[in-house]
């Protein structure tokens, strides 16, 4: 029953990814992008998450907390390079 | 008992995530979609943290999975206020049936400052452009 359950989660989750991976290439503007790469890491880190509970290995939250680090910084940064005057149309 | 809960929490965190991922792709803007992503994607991946700290059970594990929540819950309002301004300024379309943007032609994208509507031409920064669609009748 419990293998299920997580069996479940990971369908649900493969089926988000696939969605945002969706977006991010169809994604009108650079914004549209960046948001879907934020949901993209944020994905990653609930896949994370389950994977800790399937194999027990309670490391793998080290790399949540990093990954959710990083994607922070990133976000953060296409918003500087947006707002500074970057690349602004996505042709 | 602790792997019912744990398969509750993990389950509903993943079906948060799918929403949030469906709200991405069906939304018809970038603040709509942000809206859907940030909020649904956060209480997500906080469900699964949460699921996780309950199987572990162990000290160091829950207090890791609480520093990723905290985290996720502090900084995901930041990136997506930092994305929907930085959006806002480079022209991103809204969506057709927007109803209301207080910030149309009062927001000087170039100095980053705000002309009241009530008494225009007070600020000596926003030079030259007076006129762009400013409130005229709110004196």
């Amino acid at each position: 029953m419990f293998d299920y359950a997580i069996f479940l989660a990971y369908a649900l989750l493969s089926l988000a990814l696939v969605l945002s991976f969706v977006r991010l290439v169809l994604g009108p503007t650079l914004p549209d992008r960046v948001v879907a790469l934020e949901l993209l890491a944020s994905l990653t880190v609930g896949f994370i998450g389950v994977a800790v509970v399937a194999t027990g290995r309670s490391a793998y939250l080290d790399v949540a907390m990093v990954l959710a680090l990083t994607a922070f910084l990133a976000a953060i940064a296409f918003a500087r390079y947006l707002e500074k005057g970057g690349h602004r149309s996505d042709d | 008992m602790t792997e019912g809960l744990t398969a509750i929490f993990l389950v509903a965190g993943a079906g948060f995530m799918l929403i949030a991922a469906l709200g991405l792709l069906r939304m018809p803007d970038l603040l709509t979609r942000m809206h859907a992503t940030t909020k649904a994607g956060v209480l997500g991946a906080g469900l699964i943290m949460v699921g996780a700290a309950i199987y572990i059970g162990q000290l160091t594990v829950v207090v890791k999975a609480v520093a990723v929540v905290a985290f996720l819950v502090l900084t995901a309002p930041i990136a997506a206020h930092a994305i929907g301004r930085a959006g806002y300024f480079v022209g991103v379309p809204l969506w057709s049936k927007t109803h209301t943007d207080e910030l149309e032609g009062r927001y000087d994208p170039e100095t980053h400052t705000l002309e009241s509507a009530g008494k225009p031409g007070q600020d000596d920064v926003g030079t030259g452009e007076g006129g762009r669609g400013r409130d005229e009748s709110g004196r």
